[in-house]
């Protein structure tokens, strides 16, 4: 009786406002883009676009590492140093002596791995363990770079500073990404890690390992992670233990604002580059409205807030 | 034919040992080894220029703590993302007010407070309103807060009025002024824990949210408060930095933090909410510390130095945390 | 279809929660291809034999064998799946955000490699088509995004999905709960289908005629044992309420305990709570120095109704007016009571902390006079009420939560079921507290799922579907008229 009154509720304009729900994060940069083109016309160009959304690429990186923790109801307290430290590591290391560097770099990511079997086996707070481990990447940043400094390997230096043609290089590579980490999280594999977040209880009665999820996510998130360290040292050019501190808010956020929630597993791949991206043009609008850079971050949290908003108003029109 | 008669492991009630130490003395102790340690390698010289440095500086670790204990303690899984700047933007209000004069010491203070406490007002409004987790509307007014007290603080070089200055840096009778104040909080929480409407309700929401609301307790007017109370806190911490210090500057209030977790978790309050342990922030500001200043005495790097204390906090977490104790 | 082969047979299952015995010695056999119908009242044990058979829950003693006699040493639900046992519990077992071809990837660790999403969907969506023609659910849709009836038609959908293993049993936990009628109906006749091709099916409803005319045969049980079992088309609706327990048609003894009075004119009314206009049902009330049952099955609408109570102190409803402070006495202790890191002491006071205070502050000689009171009046047993709470027995925490409402200032008092896992005697002090609070002019609005304790009631309200369909006063409550209204039996009700 009361299903069937709930489905006579037009659906029509259900979809509607989950159409729009799902559309924020392109409205968001649409917008954003669009200010930018009708402040400095010049920006909507093969140079214009490299230049303003170069730095996203890392970002977007950070991102979708935070979305893999995110998407098993944890959460990354120490994106932000492992990014710094892996950067660290390709300006000294793989540079100097690439087998070594390949290996920290491996290592590394195994790490993140045993963490999230730790935070599994003893049901700990990722927000804790995290933390704790954000004090450790820096350490050793700080012990294989002591000061800014160092030099990135070439090839690196050539893929992030390579010019293909017709498509501006951050936007083929956030296109590569969002698709990429999209159909990784849609695969039959993907299926299920989402799942592992979405109902632990009943995935595990249909017979999965929650550790195994666990795991899995974790070492996506450290892969993630060394490679967004050495896209920004392909960039920047040089490293420091520092550098990169800002992406672990920036990148919960980013995620945040990309369409995904804290709890139940719900993450959207594509929103989150969309997300991300966002974030970063943020700086570069300011810019062209001339407002002081000062503003930058808070640009970046005002853009959250406004998104979270619209987002809630959305939820309660659905909701009634 | 085999059954299975025996009694599944749940059923049986494991046997439970209570601990004779109350935990705050734990980070306590830890400190006073790791003190030990230092003076032994170091013959006992500085012994207490060490001890005085410490409790200087803890104190403001404690003030922070004790805001982002509250909110901690709420539930699991909260945590204030907003108090660098809050300490910012607090420190910076409180120097342009004062400017340079002993007779607006109170009057920079009230506004950098009472931003500060705006501040906390807003983080509850966005959780209330948007329906978002505290970590999310910390962060995003974190965000803004900073621009603001970037903004504000660009190029103001004003040194602290004399007299503030003189407190902050200053001791009463042998004990540094910033200790005493951070004693005086810490006393206030504990009273307020155990003995307010407020303090109780605290402690019920985070044991049991749906419990502290079906036992009629304000659970609302709780969760307003502790949001005002940290950043309030977090406020307090950024005038007396300010003043220690000879100033405000732009990042001030960065490495407090993860600091600010790092002491409320290693002393003893439950991630999971529904525990807190003031007293137990003095023991891991402390610890903290006092492990810099051993790995110093040392002779070890900067590196080392953050090593160890990640070490320590992944250690204490593994090692005591986990699952709610039921 | 009921042949000689078996599908699975349990041998004198036993399980106990604590002091509970959920079931005490269970024998039966589900034969191939055959479809039984489980009913029994609240706490019979339906629930506890229906996740041992899903491999949910371990017995603490007896066998469970499959295929003539060959015993399955460790069932569980890896175990259960490899024979070919599937369920639909009544908490839905989805993953939310995932759509509804992804939930039956998570099924069938087989649905994997090029084109499994394609092959994932085709598979439910030829199920829903076979069970509920005309459904209209796309299984591109993420779960979260469908209505709760929708929701159930995927999840017993994908319980009758095969990719390796065939299926031997489905298992259904009141599955037409929250279908519309021409989904149950659908259902219904789709079981029939299947069971013709093999498929056993073991399915728990509370409405009686469904399982009369869906089941081949209809088990009843009763306090963790199996009381009746027999062929549908020999029972009627009379025998089955009958076996539940309803036989005795006297009124029960508790009755003349009870006080005699039923002029409730003189006294104020306390509780008003007109039905809501989604619902339909009577109106409830209660009047000063009431103790009001709430009667019915588990989860229809009691527990809601005092929630909506408890949430009217203070504020101007119509609909629903208290006139009177209200505190709630829960009955799931772990998520709804006790604060497990306090002391006896303070889960009592936390309901009266205001009145408590001494210049703004909460007084610990108050505090411990209070508590100490409490430990006196109502009997908890402990050396010290500075204790842990989880330090005291199951029965003498639920004494705590009392005290916590009583010491209140509150005139009107909920429980919510709040005797569920409680002794005997425990139980007994506190009927005669309740009465002896009641008798000071205290209101009580009681859910308690167990029938014995509504007769300590001075009348009940029936909730079925989430309304009020009968108000039974004393002389009319009788077990069998209870049961009747539970079971939404016309001549149940009483206007």
């Amino acid at each position: 009786m009361t299903a069937a009154s709930l489905n006579a509720r037009g659906p029509a304009r259900f979809d509607a406002v989950r159409l729009l729900r799902m559309l924020l994060p392109a409205i968001a940069l649409s917008l954003m883009l669009a200010v930018i083109f009708s402040q400095q016309p010049r920006a909507m160009s093969y140079v214009g676009l490299t230049l303003l959304l170069n730095l996203a690429v890392p970002v977007i990186l950070a991102t979708l590492s935070q979305l893999c923790i995110i998407a098993i109801n944890d959460l990354d307290l120490s994106i932000g140093s492992f990014v710094g430290l892996c950067a660290c590591i390709a300006a000294t290391l793989l540079k100097d002596t690439p087998l070594l560097g390949v290996a920290a770099l491996v290592a590394a990511v195994g790490v993140y791995g045993l963490v999230g079997a730790l935070i599994h086996w003893r049901a700990l707070p990722s927000i804790v363990v995290t933390l704790g481990l954000s004090f450790i990447w820096m350490g050793l940043a700080v012990l294989i770079l002591p000061t800014p400094g160092g030099r990135a390997p070439e090839f690196l230096t050539t893929v992030m500073k390579w010019k293909p043609a017709f498509v501006p290089l951050p936007i083929l590579y956030a296109v590569i990404l969002g698709l990429g980490m999209h159909l990784l999280m849609r695969s039959s594999l993907g299926t299920i890690l989402r799942g592992a977040g979405g109902n632990p209880k009943a995935l595990a009665n249909a017979g999965w390992s929650l550790l195994r999820a666990r795991v899995t996510l974790y070492l996506m998130a450290g892969t993630l992670g060394a490679l967004s360290g050495l896209a920004l040292v392909g960039l920047t050019t040089s490293g420091d233990a520092n550098m990169a501190l800002r992406y672990t808010l920036l990148s919960i956020a980013g995620v945040i604002l990309g369409g995904g929630e804290f709890t139940g597993g719900r993450v959207n791949p594509v929103g989150a580059v969309l997300g991300a991206m966002t974030l970063t043009l943020a700086g570069s609008f300011l810019t062209f409205m001339h407002i002081p850079p000062d503003w930058q971050i808070g640009a970046q949290g005002a853009i959250l807030i406004i998104v979270l908003a619209l987002r809630a108003v959305l939820n309660r029109a659905e909701e009634r | 034919m085999i059954t299975n008669d025996l009694p599944s492991p749940a059923d049986v009630a494991p046997a439970r040992r209570t601990l004779v130490l109350p935990v705050w003395v734990w980070p306590l102790l830890a400190a006073a080894v790791v003190l030990a340690m230092t003076l032994i390698y170091s013959g006992g010289r500085g012994a207490a220029d060490i001890m005085s440095a410490a409790v200087t500086f803890s104190a403001l670790f404690v003030i922070v703590g004790l805001g982002q204990m509250l909110v901690i303690t709420s539930g699991p899984g909260n945590v204030d993302l907003s108090i660098p700047a809050a300490i910012s933007l607090a420190g910076a209000i409180a120097m342009k007010v004062m400017d340079g004069s002993n007779g607006m010491i109170v009057a920079g203070l009230a506004a950098a407070l009472g931003a500060a406490m705006a501040l906390g007002v807003a983080n509850y409004l966005l959780i209330r309103l948007l329906r978002i987790p505290p970590i999310i509307a910390t962060l995003s007014s974190a965000l803004i807060v900073q621009s603001i007290a970037i903004a504000y603080g660009r190029g103001l070089k004003i040194k602290p009025p004399p007299a503030f200055a003189d407190f902050c840096t200053g001791r009463t009778l042998g004990v540094s002024n910033l200790a005493l104040v951070a004693a005086v909080l810490t006393a206030i929480v504990l009273l307020v824990l155990a003995r307010t409407v407020y303090g109780r309700t605290l402690l019920a929401l985070g044991q049991n949210q749906r419990a502290a609301r079906l036992a009629g307790t304000p659970v609302s007017r709780a969760r307003l408060t502790t949001s005002v109370v940290s950043a309030g806190f977090a406020g307090l911490c950024g005038v007396l930095l300010a003043g220690f210090s000879g100033g405000s500057s732009l990042n001030m209030g960065e490495e407090y933090l993860l600091a600010s977790i790092a002491v409320t978790v290693i002393g003893g309050t439950s991630v999971a909410g529904g525990r807190a342990e003031p007293l137990g922030i003095w023991g891991a500001a402390l610890l903290l510390f006092l492990i810099v200043t051993m790995l110093n005495t040392f002779g070890l790097s900067a590196g080392v130095r953050l090593i160890a204390t990640g070490v320590i906090i992944v250690t204490v977490i593994a090692i005591g945390g986990g699952r709610k104790a039921a | 279809m009921v042949s000689d082969e078996t599908a699975l047979l349990l041998d004198d299952v036993r399980k106990s929660f604590g002091a509970v015995r959920a079931l005490a010695g269970v024998t039966l056999r589900v034969g191939r291809g055959e479809r039984l119908g489980l009913v029994g009242h609240n706490g019979a044990g339906k629930s506890t034999l229906m996740h041992v058979l899903a491999g949910v829950l371990k017995p603490d003693g007896g066998t469970i064998s499959a295929d003539g006699g060959r015993q399955v040493a460790d069932y569980d639900t890896a175990a259960a799946g490899r024979l070919g046992v599937r369920c639909v519990f009544q908490e839905l077992s989805l993953c939310p955000n995932l759509t509804v071809g992804e939930n039956a990837r998570v099924l069938h660790p087989g649905l994997r490699g090029w084109g499994w999403r394609k092959r994932a969907e085709g598979l439910i969506l030829e199920q829903l088509d076979a069970i509920f023609p005309g459904h209209g659910i796309d299984p591109k849709t993420i779960v979260a995004d469908l209505s709760l009836g929708r929701r159930q038609m995927v999840e017993i959908a994908r319980a009758f999905t095969v990719t390796d293993t065939p299926i031997r049993l489905v298992i259904l936990d009141e599955p037409t709960s929250s279908l519309d009628a021409t989904a149950a109906e659908q259902l219904l006749s789709y079981l029939h289908r299947a069971n013709l091709g093999g498929v056993a099916s073991v399915f728990i409803s509370h409405i009686l005629p469904e399982v009369l005319s869906a089941a081949e045969r209809v088990v009843v049980m009763r306090e963790g044992r199996i009381v009746l079992d027999g062929r549908a088309s020999e029972l009627t609706r009379r025998i089955i309420v009958r076996s539940m327990g309803a036989a005795d048609e006297e009124l029960s003894e508790a009755e003349s305990s009870a006080r005699v009075t039923d002029t409730t004119a003189d006294r104020p009314r306390q509780v008003l709570a007109t039905p809501l206009a989604a619902t339909g049902g009577m109106e409830l009330s209660a009047c000063r120095g009431d103790i009001v049952g709430l009667a019915g099955l588990a989860g229809h609408g009691q527990s809601t109704m005092l929630i909506r109570l408890f949430d009217a102190w203070g504020k101007r409803d119509p609909a629903t007016q208290v006139a009177a402070p209200v505190a709630l006495v829960p009955g799931d202790r772990q998520s709804d009571g006790v604060f497990p890191l306090w002391s006896i002491s303070r889960n009592i006071s936390v309901r009266s902390l205001g009145s408590l205070r001494r210049f703004g502050l909460i007084d610990p000689g108050r505090e411990k006079d209070l508590a100490a009171t409490w430990r006196e009046r109502i009997g908890i047993r402990t050396p010290d009420m500075d204790n842990g709470i989880l330090s005291l027995s199951g029965g003498n925490q639920q004494k705590a939560l009392f005290a916590r409402a009583l010491a209140s200032e509150a005139g009107i008092i909920l429980m919510d079921d709040p005797m569920r896992g409680v002794d005997i005697s425990t139980k007994a002090e506190v009927y005669r507290f309740i009465r002896a609070e009641a008798e000071r002019g205290r209101t009580f609005l009681w859910y308690s799922t167990e029938m014995e304790e509504l007769f300590h009631c001075d009348r009940v309200y029936v909730f079925h579907q989430g309304r009020i369909v009968a108000h039974l006063h004393r002389g009319q409550m009788t077990e069998a008229a209870i049961l009747r209204a539970s079971y939404a039996d016309a001549s149940g009700e009483v206007a």
